[in-house]
């Protein structure tokens, strides 16, 4: 069976409102009203946000431009930090903390990839590794500024303030307002963002850089502004986890969670679907959570339902619902068969 | 004036030195040939002509500007283009974004994130235009990956095609095509050099003495001759290196 790609399923210019945004949106905008229903929590629906935003963005480079980094979890970590030295360094600002994180994981982003964006393949993806593993490290290391291997703690949740309204995000109900506005803006952007020329630019490019090259683009720029427009998304997911999280601790950007992006984005199709990235995550949280709560050793179930995955779908979980959907599409409407010409 | 010139391009890779001296004037409007035996360096020329290789020496001018040196990105938004004897396609994707992706009205806007891609019919038309040139545009709505052969030889055409170059490089045009694909090639290449200049490296050399203004002879990294087809038939030492039965 060939493996489809995300360039299979075609550009849809025009409105975003498609069937799967709207879902999405109703989910969004209705979690807090069933999340304790399911039993499940407040708090879950900031942490799936905050990582929808990572690996939305991430997805961008992983998927779409198709350079692997193994080494994001420091943008996410960059990003908290200067989220938090932010607000106890400079001012408590929830809007100024989130601007320092953006920058912050950018600029880092903007450094690294400089290195980075002549690479491809292995190559790129152990420079990622490498440098990744740099970040960790100073963040254990320099204690005057991170507070090595215990973090930075006490980070408040800064009020958010919109001309004269004040609202408190002290409680996790309200913070998952503001988050989930915050994944909505960004979905709605990245979505418009790959389905503009620019996304079809980046997945020339996975698919032949030299051709790409050949045919008057600019391939290096295109990669490197890509890295660093996955860390700005990065980074804005790191400054609202150290909110959530009221800390930042080196854990956020070790290996581990680099890892753990790349898993969720295949696992949930990133390869093959805007959503992937959206699957992947859910899929993740609710496996830590349903099968943790039956049992300690729920990592090692999810590893297994990870290598099924790749021995019998390596699209994921998207790919699965792609093929699934066009089995039915094809049975409900027998004579519709698409018709090809063999030359 | 000519409008290619390459001035005595050196290359080499470690202590194996590929081109020694290549020098190629190239005048507006004409088909050159380029042949040679294997391992002659002609495509390691075309390398270094398009910017994938960097010369170690000698220098390259297209109309009167110096592009020696130049990145592949920066002489193909000239007006240079060129095709690959190694197949080089946008395989996951259907042939006429192949075609979208080259155009230069596509490509400057390549960066907005407003307009759309395939709700543009300005750009769907032009490069349904792009595709009939090398008679694909039936195929338009295939995946690349998909076509036979002989057509995707004609899409990597068809590629170099979409920017409105002002030269062509075809690196081995024929390769792999049966007798019949070929006479249909030939044709094609005669239609398209109204419109463009054409430089063609070919070992099918019934096909390139039936098309070519004039022929470059490449041996040992040199050019070893350079005239037209009829007198280098004449050449006997040409005859004996590069042309084998057919002289």
């Amino acid at each position: 069976m060939r493996m489809i790609t995300l360039s299979d399923i075609p550009a849809r210019g025009g409105s975003p409102m498609t069937p799967a945004m709207a879902l999405f949106m109703l989910a969004l905008a209705t979690a807090p009203f069933w999340l304790p229903a399911v039993g499940l929590y407040q708090y879950l629906g900031i942490e799936v946000a905050i990582w929808l935003i990572f690996a939305l963005g991430f997805n961008l480079l992983f998927g779409y431009i198709g350079l692997h980094s193994f080494g994001h979890g420091a943008y996410l970590g960059i990003g908290a930090y200067a989220f938090g030295l932010f607000q106890q360094e400079i001012m408590v600002s929830l809007w100024g903390g989130l601007l320092a994180a953006i920058l912050a994981a950018s600029l880092a982003g903007a450094v690294v990839g400089a290195f980075l964006s002549h690479r491809r393949g292995i190559y790129y993806a152990l420079m990622t590794i490498g440098f990744g593993q740099i970040v960790w490290f100073c963040a254990i290391k320099l204690h005057g500024v991170t507070g090595g291997e215990d973090g930075l703690l006490g980070i408040p949740r800064p009020d958010l303030v919109v001309g004269p309204i004040r609202y408190s995000l002290a409680d996790n109900y309200s913070l998952y307002w503001f988050v989930a506005a915050i994944l909505a803006l960004v979905v709605v952007a990245l979505w418009r963002l790959v389905n503009a020329p620019f996304g079809r630019v980046l997945q020339a490019i996975r698919q032949n850089e030299t051709r790409a090259r050949f045919v008057g683009y600019n391939v290096w720029l295109i990669k490197w502004l890509t890295f660093i427009l996955s860390t700005a998304f990065a980074g804005l997911a790191g400054g609202l986890f150290s909110m959530a999280q009221e800390g930042a601790y080196p854990d956020v950007m070790s290996l581990h969670q680099s890892g753990l992006i790349v898993m969720m984005v295949l696992v949930g199709g990133g390869l093959v679907s805007f959503w992937g990235p959206v699957l992947g995550v859910i899929l993740y949280f609710v496996a830590r959570d349903i099968i943790g709560g039956v049992t300690e050793t729920w990592l090692l179930w999810f590893g297994l339902m990870f290598v099924i995955m790749v021995i019998t779908r390596p699209e994921g979980l998207a790919g699965l619902l792609h093929v699934v959907g066009a089995r039915l599409r094809k049975k409900s409407a027998p004579g519709a068969v698409p018709v090809r010409k063999e030359a | 004036m000519a409008l290619f010139v390459a001035e005595n391009l050196r290359k080499r890779f470690g202590a194996r030195v590929v081109l020694e001296n290549i020098s190629l004037s190239i005048e507006e409007g004409s088909v050159h040939g380029i042949m040679g035996p294997n391992g002659a360096g002609k495509t390691t020329c075309f390398h270094v002509l398009t910017g994938h290789h960097r010369p170690d020496g000698g220098r390259i001018t297209f109309d009167g500007r110096d592009i020696t040196g130049k990145k592949p990105h920066q002489i193909a938004r000239l007006g240079v283009s060129r095709s690959f004897q190694i197949m080089n396609l946008f395989d996951d994707t259907v042939v006429i974004e192949n075609v979208i992706l080259a155009l230069k009205q596509f490509r400057r806007n390549g960066m907005n994130l407003l307009r759309d891609v395939f709700s543009d019919t300005k750009l769907i038309d032009q490069a349904i235009d792009v595709l009939d040139q090398v008679g694909l545009a039936h195929r338009a709505w295939e995946k690349a990956a998909e076509l036979p052969y002989g057509e995707r030889r004609a899409l990597e055409i068809a590629v170099a095609l979409a920017p409105e170059p002002r030269i062509v490089f075809l690196d081995e045009p024929t390769s792999g095509l049966g007798t019949e694909a070929t006479r249909a090639l030939a044709v094609l290449i005669r239609k398209l050099r109204a419109r463009y200049t054409i430089v063609l490296i070919e070992h099918d050399m019934r096909f390139l003495f039936d098309l070519a203004d004039r022929i470059s002879v490449i041996h040992w990294g040199q050019v070893i001759d350079e005239n037209t087809p009829d007198e280098l038939q004449s050449n006997k030492w040409v005859a004996r290196s590069a042309l084998g039965e057919v002289a």
